[in-house]
């Protein structure tokens, strides 16, 4: 651990600001966004959630995969290079969040895309000591701690930070500068009581033991709420693309006039669009509304934990707080919970 | 040096298909044509029977295609048929021999061809199902030693829907394979059988203990196919089937031909149905 003091946090972007780009959140119209910042005095650390999760800064909205020559066919990768990235004051879901992607991108074929911009990306997190809004799930989804997964991890100690350094890449944002200090015993007494203090202002929300989530969406398959629920959603996609751990993309080729010189590009997709899952002459294997809602979150709950060994939902809140139809995450698992717990009740009073 | 083509989806980007000469077509039937390809000199394919290529026209798109060669008449050639169904096929349809596309692949996995060898097999193509199943009908034949008795059994359309002519005449002229079309509307001349896939069944006799099927065809048949072959007792393992899906990108991370915890461009096409029958967006 070392400290930084509050009033040395601006010396501290400064000097980083000389060597990176500066990516962190800042008030925008009474919201907040993840943005580049040219000043240090843009910095805000204490934030409730963004719009946008910080993925767009690691998968573009849009992104060029390559460029070509339809007629020679000539083709060339367009693999970004990013000028050294530092995203600052991520909070805890997100960073589960990315550790999500990083698996996911990871994991058999490497996009080799995103890998390009994270190997850059440096993460710097911030300890949450209060819910960032009243949607937010975190502690019930076990993404309110971060053990691992950051590069520099800061505590609010009050006129200080407390830091943490989670890697050799974190290790170089503070190395040699005379900001930080060595920390006294004072420092890890406070740190302490931070900590213990901030679990008590966080609910659990969600009526069933996150690891349960699986088997409660497993044996929810069938449930009506499905349909129920599927006739309010507007398929308008919004909560996938605030959803810091959906990733799906479409491709499309865009090409010049001359139909000569082109590029093919991705751009976000959304499994809630009705013709997502369509096929070459229109069958559509996900043909509802209610079974596209229900693919979500399985997929965040069930289907994710079984290919990668980690739920697909952090607890961030911002689907629920974007859906235009108020549908929102924890209202639709704790129904689930409710209606499988009396039946399962009933079943056992029976045998 | 030869260079798999899978090899190049590690060297810059997987997203960057290999281009591929056209060098010979033939219109199968008013909406399917055949096309043989190859791969610049020094690339070869080395698919599996019943994997899959990204087909693009640079500046149309992708879709993907299933390989309907067998892999041991494949090496920097190789041959796919292909449906006028969207913008990508149709484009496709309107190109020459001597005109470039660009592949990526092959992807997912094909049929578990080992776990066919010493037993008796039962092909069940579904119209436009006979290419993806070619590769591997063809690979069988090509070996035919390695294996107990084979059926095929393939249902089109009409008469004029059928496609690989030229090899359904010589598949039935073989003694060592049993050979059964059906139509679902008859043209005038047609003297075979009439209706669906599921009336041919009653046509093979195989012992359901050692008979593996494979089974490609439209999403509406396999419901019923599987009830047929379930009921004839054969193993829950030892049927194969393939499934489409839109695969926008082949390498599991679009997210499109998710079914259930499956990406199906990356475990399937191919999958068993003790693999998917509790799936039920695989059946339905």
């Amino acid at each position: 651990m070392k400290i930084l003091p509050k009033h040395s946090l601006k010396a501290w972007v400064e000097r980083l600001r000389a060597t990176h780009r500066v990516v962190a959140p800042r008030e925008t119209y009474g919201q907040y966004i993840f943005e580049e910042i040219e000043n240090a005095d843009d910095l805000v650390l204490d934030y409730h959630s963004s719009v946008l999760p910080p993925k767009k800064y690691l998968l573009p909205p849009r992104e060029d995969l390559f460029a070509f020559n339809a007629k020679t066919m000539e083709m060339s990768p367009l693999i970004e290079e990013i000028q050294p990235t530092v995203i600052m004051a991520l909070h805890t879901c997100d960073l589960h969040a990315i550790t999500l992607l990083d698996k996911i991108q990871g994991t058999g074929h490497t996009d080799q895309h995103y890998q390009a911009r994270r190997r850059k990306t440096t993460l710097v997190s911030i300890e949450c000591l209060k819910p960032c809004m009243d949607h937010a799930f975190c502690k019930s989804m076990g993404t309110l701690a971060v053990p691992e997964g950051f590069d520099v991890h800061l505590t609010d100690l009050g006129d200080r930070y407390a830091v943490e350094i989670g890697s050799e890449q974190g290790e170089q944002l503070i190395e040699g500068l005379s900001l930080f200090w060595e920390p006294v015993e004072a420092d890890y007494d406070r740190a302490n009581q931070v900590m213990a203090g901030k679990w008590p202002n966080f609910d659990y929300r969600l009526d069933c033991d996150v690891t349960d989530l699986p088997d409660l969406l497993a044996a929810s398959q069938d449930s009506a709420l499905w349909d129920e629920v599927g006739d309010t959603c507007l398929a308008c996609g919004q909560c996938t693309k605030v959803c810091p751990t959906c990733y799906c993309f479409d491709v499309l080729d865009e090409i010049d006039l001359k139909l000569e010189h082109g590029k093919r590009v991705r751009v976000w997709d959304s499994c809630l669009i009705e013709k997502f899952a369509v096929v070459a002459g229109g069958h559509n294997f996900r043909s509802s509304q209610a079974r596209r809602l229900r693919h979500r979150f399985l997929r965040k709950g069930k289907y994710q934990y079984e290919s990668y060994g980690l739920l697909g939902c952090v607890g961030c809140g911002r689907c629920a707080l974007s859906c235009p139809a108020h549908i929102t995450p924890i209202g639709l698992l704790n129904t689930l919970a409710q209606r499988r717990r009396p039946a399962t009740e009933e079943a056992s009073s029976r045998s | 040096m030869t260079t798999l083509l899978r090899e190049t989806l590690t060297n810059s980007s997987i997203y960057m298909p290999t281009p591929a000469r056209i060098v010979e077509v033939e219109q199968f039937t008013a909406v399917e044509k055949w096309f043989h390809l190859e791969l610049p000199s020094g690339f070869t394919i080395a698919h599996k029977p019943g994997q899959f290529v990204e087909v693009s026209i640079l500046g149309i798109g992708e879709a993907p295609i299933s390989i309907c060669s067998s892999p041991a008449r494949s090496n920097g050639s190789f041959e796919l048929c292909v449906r006028r169904v969207g913008k990508l096929t149709d484009a496709l349809h309107r190109l020459d021999v001597g005109s470039m596309i660009a592949v990526r692949g092959p992807f997912g996995h094909g049929f578990p061809i080992d776990r066919f060898h010493g037993k008796d097999i039962i092909f069940i193509a579904g119209g436009l199902g006979l290419a993806p199943l070619r590769s591997l009908i063809t690979e069988v034949l090509d070996e035919r030693g390695k294996y107990g008795r084979v059926a095929l059994l393939y249902g089109a359309r009409t008469p004029n829907d059928f496609l690989f002519p030229a090899d359904l005449a010589a598949w039935a002229d073989r003694e060592d394979v049993e050979c059964h079309v059906t139509v679902d509307r008859p043209s005038e001349g047609w003297e075979g059988p009439v209706g669906v896939i599921t009336t041919l069944l009653p046509k093979v006799k195989f012992p359901a203990r050692n008979t593996v099927v494979a089974i490609v065809g439209p999403p509406v048949m396999y419901r019923f196919v599987l009830d047929e072959l379930l009921a004839a007792g054969i193993a829950e393992g030892n049927i194969w089937l393939s499934f489409e899906r839109q695969m926008k990108c082949g390498v599991g991370k679009c997210g499109h031909c998710q079914m259930h915890h499956i990406y199906t461009c990356q475990q399937g096409p191919v999958l068993s149905y003790a693999e998917v029958k509790n799936l039920e967006e695989a059946l339905s």
